[in-house]
């Protein structure tokens, strides 16, 4: 059983909407994707596969997706709206990420549909909210997160080369985060007092509570903090905790050993990688370390104290110039003891021994390639209602007939809508 | 206003922000969220209690800025598990809560007595959600970790960077955040099935997964095409590739370490640009489409930067957002939380009551509900703050009863 089975979900397809109803499709959700005749505009993002564009190739398509139902309709024809109410009279959620505005011109707004279904749970994603000043002024992943405050915080030491913003559209994946929240907190007031509502979630608003310390510690002290490569942005300059090792990658360490038996286990590491006192003298140090416990508040005012912390990192660095950095880090943890993460490129993650051994790459059928293709897994593990990839993602109106069939639409009225143009073309054949 | 998730009770023993956070929504949407902590360490597990930013300098476990932006609304109850009667109040609490929840390493709760087998005896229906870095299972179950480690493993701070030099991270523990998120989706979602079948469970959240699947079309050009993220140029990561935009990218503007976003999503935009830059360069044949741009990215930018870098940020901005084009100032905390009174409008920065920091603002939340809206009050919790009220409210002990636990160490 799936935690959301029944819960039937209309998402207006939007790059705004994608992940949040992936997140509820893949816990279950029957999760209804309406897109224009013409396809979403996503579906014509690269990466495509076998580098061959085209819309049922995009990766971007099929990752955002998987396990929905989709259909075309032409929401700006009224044959096509009278649909859409159709649907959502029997829907639970409708998810929509348009620019505010539009739905209000076409008669859906969250009243007009809270009218025809008031247990409906509506959620809009939007840049700046569906009110207010801002509410129209263009914006993209790139200029909500630099508005919004992550790219304040993150970039290099070296404050000519610009802050960076991360990749991956984290935009759209924080929002869809808080959207989900959201619905499921409604989904809960309406199963104990029968009423719907509407969600208002503003992307920019997202973006400036998700920066941790860069919000609050201006809340709270008025402070502002700068960038720093590779660790928390502060507002002073904090030592490195990014080490390039032997092989040209990186890890991030950053919480040295203060036990006694930590610097014990440091000490015996070091000696298995042949780390002696001939080739690092300050192991002296960390013997010292391994006979008392350090107490980190003394360092710069009791000098042992302040040289058995410069050995740990000398010797953290020392270890690195020797190994690889999946070496280092596996050595370092269970060796050592010490907290290392190593620097993972996203595809290096996925294959990686623990992720594997979790079961996160799952499978997912493409009948028309005649393969199936190895995709992220789930981001939890449900004991009892547990995460799966239904299906990959659907085709341009793969599913137009039998949604609306099941909806109670006879055949010779979706014949009819068809022939005038409000359902788009048929369903590709597989293969095309 | 109604609030949606009054009807529930959270036991928690959730800290930092990868669990706070979550338990965070619940307490805004009017749970009754009951932080569990050690009387012997004064509850500094969680580290954030003692930790800087503070009101007017003032120190201690119960003036941590970043405790109370997390644990706002939420009820502060100490309990000694080392002691018999400590363990046993908690197994009464555990009776009266839908949700244990938990971010402490693997393995932590186990020894404490309480693994998911106990809390199930005692509440057949709870529903426990547990967050660490890897899993309660797997080869790296056992690692030790903070923060940083889930964005380093997960792929985050390799994507974020410039080519060619290592990588910049977020300079921030966004995955605490989206950790947070993740605990608190399951915890509802739990709730949900729970509410329909009257079945609890538990969900093991590994942060690193969470963090994985924000990654999904890079991992699948990776699986269908073979094409790895860690290739010479990449990641660029202030540019765009999905889709294809050029000019993007962040460019200096007048003044000390001050930025400009850009991103210029057609042609039609392009040209627009061209009119505000009003400059020979912007009128080239080979910028007007898309594909020209894409092949001369490293010119246009310094073209573009060379724009910029007279204006100042706003201005820069505002002129391109006055014809259409998505442009934003790299904006400081300052200038986004009092320097443009939409996100206060928002009600962005609630202003909490505090017992002894006072008023002091916090992060709100970005949604708004038309019925069950959020709603922020009451700051975090000092240290046992609400022990006497929780033991009398939820187990009907008298002062006298708390005093003798006191006296006894419990509390």
């Amino acid at each position: 059983m799936s935690a959301l089975a029944g819960t039937r979900v209309i998402e207006l397809s939007h790059e705004r909407t994608a992940w949040a109803g992936k997140l509820l499709a893949d816990m279950g959700a029957d999760v209804v994707l309406v897109e224009p005749p013409g396809g979403d505009a996503t579906r014509a993002w690269p990466p495509f596969a076998g580098d061959v564009p085209g819309p049922e190739r995009s990766l971007h398509w099929w990752h955002h997706q998987t396990s929905k139902r989709g259909i075309a309709l032409d929401l700006d024809d009224a044959r096509g709206r009278d649909v859409l109410r159709r649907l959502v009279s029997g829907a639970d959620v409708l998810l929509e990420g348009e620019p505010p505005g539009r739905l209000g011109a076409q008669g859906l707004d969250p009243a007009d549909l809270a009218a025809l279904r008031p247990e409906l749970v509506m959620a809009s994603i939007t840049p700046f909210g569906r009110e207010g000043p801002r509410r129209d002024e263009p914006a993209t992943d790139l200029t909500l997160l630099a508005a919004g405050g992550p790219v304040w915080s993150c970039g290099y030491d070296d404050h000519a080369l610009p802050p960076v913003r991360g990749l991956g559209g984290q935009a759209a994946h924080i929002g869809g985060h808080y959207a989900v929240l959201a619905v499921l907190t409604a989904l809960l007031h309406r199963a104990a007092s029968g009423e719907g509502q509407h969600v208002d979630v503003s992307l920019y608003a997202a973006a400036n509570v998700t920066t941790e310390m860069a919000s609050y510690h201006w809340l709270v002290q008025r402070t502002t903090v700068q960038r720093q490569t590779g660790r928390h942005a502060m507002e002073f300059q904090t030592l490195p905790t990014q080490i390039r090792c032997a092989d040209g990658r990186h890890v991030c360490t950053g919480v040295p050993p203060r036990r006694r038996a930590e610097f014990a286990r440091l000490v015996a590491w070091l000696e298995s990688l042949g780390i002696d006192e001939l080739a690092f003298p300050e192991l002296v140090f960390l013997r010292r370390g391994a006979e008392r416990d350090v107490d980190f508040a003394q360092i710069g005012v009791d000098d042992e104290v302040t040289a058995i912390f410069a050995a740990a990192r000398e010797a953290m660095n020392l270890a690195a110039s020797r190994l690889p950095a999946h070496e280092f880090f596996l050595g370092a943890q269970r060796n050592a003891g010490i907290p290392v993460g190593v620097i993972h490129s996203p595809e290096e993650a996925f294959e990686d021994e623990h992720f594997r051994a979790r079961g996160f790459q799952v499978e997912v059928a493409h009948p028309e390639l005649g393969r199936s293709v190895r995709y992220p897994g789930a981001p939890w593990r449900f004991e009892k209602t547990p995460w799966r990839i239904s299906r990959r993602a659907p085709r341009l109106g793969e599913h137009t007939e039998e949604v609306l069939s099941a909806a109670g639409i006879a055949r010779e009225e979706i014949a009819a809508l068809r022939a005038a143009g409000v359902l788009g073309r048929a369903a590709p054949e597989a293969g095309a | 206003m109604a609030k949606a998730l009054a009807r529930f009770r959270i036991c928690d023993f959730t800290g930092q922000l990868a669990g706070a956070g979550a338990t965070k929504w619940l307490a805004a949407f009017g749970a009754e969220v009951i932080r569990i902590e050690d009387p012997a360490t004064q509850g500094r597990w969680d580290i954030l209690r003692s930790m800087p930013p503070f009101v007017d300098e003032r120190r201690g476990v119960d003036f941590g800025g970043g405790f109370n932006n997390h644990n706002v609304e939420k009820l502060g109850l100490t309990l000694n598990l080392r002691t018999e009667r400590g363990r046993e109040l908690l197994a009464e609490i555990v009776k009266r809560s839908d949700v244990v929840a938990e971010n402490f390493a693997s393995g932590v709760m186990e020894r404490l007595g309480f693994g998911y087998a106990r809390l199930r005896e005692l509440r057949p229906d709870v529903v426990y959600v547990s967050n660490c870095v890897f899993g309660h299972v797997g080869p790296y179950a056992a690692f030790k970790t903070w923060g940083p480690i889930v964005q380093a493993v997960c792929g985050l701070t390799f994507t974020s960077g410039l080519p060619d030099r290592e990588p910049a991270g977020w300079g921030y523990s966004y995955m605490d955040h989206t950790g947070g998120m993740a605990m608190a989706i399951a915890i509802l979602l739990a709730l949900l099935h729970r509410e329909r079948t009257g079945e609890g469970q538990w969900v093991d959240l590994a942060c690193t997964e969470a963090g994985l699947a924000l990654h999904g079309p890079a991992i699948l050009d990776w699986t269908v095409n073979g094409r790895p993220t860690r290739r010479p140029g990449s990641p660029h990561a202030n540019r765009s590739e999905s889709p294809p935009m050029a000019p993007h990218g962040i460019y200096p503007a007048r003044g000390d370490d001050e930025w400009v976003a850009i991103a210029c999503r057609s042609d039609a935009e392009f040209a627009a640009l061209a009119g505000v830059v009003a400059a020979p360069w912007a009128r080239e044949a080979r910028f007007a489409a898309l594909a020209g741009r894409l092949a001369a990215q490293d010119e246009l930018d310094a073209l573009v930067a060379g724009w910029t870098r007279e204006r100042e940020k706003q201005a820069a901005a505002g002129a391109l957002r006055a014809v259409g084009i998505p442009a934003a100032p790299v904006a400081r905390p300052q200038e986004r939380i009092d320097g443009d009174p939409t996100t206060a409008a928002w009600g962005l920065w609630p202003t909490v009551h505090h017992a002894k920091m006072g008023d002091v603002r916090v992060d709100g939340l970005p949604v708004h509900l038309s019925k069950t809206d959020w709603e922020l009050h009451r700051g975090g919790p000092c240290v046992g703050e609400h022990t006497e009220l929780v033991l009398g409210r939820l187990l009907g002990l008298s002062p006298d009863d708390v005093a003798k636990l006191r006296a006894e160490g419990v509390v």
